[in-house]
């Protein structure tokens, strides 16, 4: 891998950990498209349990790993919000990388020198 | 951020469809590992891993589109321009597989019907419309930026409609089709208008750093000006 490929990989993954590090905490809390959806139907009380009618939702299931650490975009034991959304971004950001990056590294073509 | 799942959980369709998309989703990976390895070069690969990393980043930031409904990015139209289909789609798989098994986001029961919406289909369908745009809008940062926005739109539409297909399937409740398909839709157009900017900004400023590493730009890029600036090391 040359030296600026390096340098453009490096500024990218900042700008990642960055947008999952500190923009995340702003981003918004309503529920998204799919979420809405599944939700139209239902009345919801103050503590957004359904309260009556007919939507998707009433059959959703637990997680098989909603016992994770990192679970819902946070870091279990860390009470601060920013810091338990920030820092589980950061190391979605860094996992993501090493894994996405690992597995195409180990099957790529091999034998040609990146010619940059 | 209250709401914190972003994908089909478990239990909205019902198990032997999720098992149908599951082995679904599963083959279509194969065949996408098996030709991206033509694709995946020593430069290519560390990209990939940065285009699924970005992803899983902006994937987190939910933007409003309506009141009380927010929207975030899928990604196929992004990793398609910048890494080619069959990469592409692994991308963003590989995001899904991630947040599914470490961040308790997204069923793991359910993680075939996402793949299949998200790193599949939308993504496909992203891609056809890049290769058809491209060949007709200009190959620089501008028609690079219109190409993104259309397919990203297109692509978040279908993406949604999948799960709508999915769910006449296998939907565990018995509600209307039609108004869970005009929601759906509705939304999506909103969500993949959001999508379209972030994909268009982000593929213009890879384009103007680094042609050389937009894969959508590559076929072109042989009759295109020799040196642009500062392409030589």
């Amino acid at each position: 891998m040359s030296k600026r490929l390096g340098w453009f990989l490096a500024a990218g993954l900042l700008v990642a950990a960055l947008l999952a590090g500190v923009v995340s905490s702003f981003a918004s809390g309503s529920p998204d498209g799919l979420d809405y959806a599944a939700r139209q139907g239902c009345t919801f009380d103050a503590d957004d349990e359904i309260t009556g009618g007919t939507c998707m939702l009433q059959q959703e299931g637990d997680h098989q790993t909603a016992g994770s650490p990192l679970a819902d975009y946070g870091i279990r034991g860390i009470d601060n919000e920013y810091l338990s959304t920030g820092l589980s971004g950061v190391l979605g950001v860094l996992i993501t990388f090493g894994i996405g990056g690992g597995i195409f590294w180990l099957v790529r073509r091999r034998g040609t020198v990146a010619s940059d | 951020m209250e709401t914190v799942a972003m994908h089909i959980a478990n239990g909205i369709v019902n198990g032997p469809v999720s098992a149908v998309f599951l082995v679904i989703s599963a083959a279509a990976l194969a065949v996408c590992i098996w030709r991206a390895r033509a694709d995946l070069d020593d430069r290519l690969a560390p990209m990939a891993g940065l285009v699924a990393a970005f992803i899983f980043a902006v994937q987190m930031l939910n933007f409003q589109v309506l009141p009380g409904v927010s929207g975030h990015l899928l990604g196929g139209t992004l990793a398609v321009i910048l890494v080619g289909p069959w990469v592409g789609a692994l991308c963003v798989a590989t995001v899904l597989i991630v947040q599914c098994l470490l961040f308790a986001d997204g069923g793991l029961t359910a993680l075939g019907l996402n793949i299949f919406n998200m790193a599949i289909l939308g993504t496909a369908v992203a891609y056809l419309l890049v290769a058809a745009l491209l060949r007709v809008l200009p190959k620089n940062p501008a028609g690079l930026s219109t190409t993104a926005f259309i397919a990203s739109v297109v692509g978040v539409v279908v993406a949604s409609q999948g799960f709508v297909f999915q769910y006449a399937l296998g939907g565990t409740t018995d509600l209307a089709l039609g108004g869970i398909a005009g929601t759906m839709a509705g939304v999506h157009v909103l969500i993949g208008i959001g999508e379209g900017l972030i994909a268009a900004t982000t593929v213009a400023t890879v384009a103007r750093v680094r042609p050389d590493l937009v894969y959508a730009l590559r076929r072109y890029r042989k009759t295109a000006t020799p040196a642009p600036i500062g392409a030589t090391a």
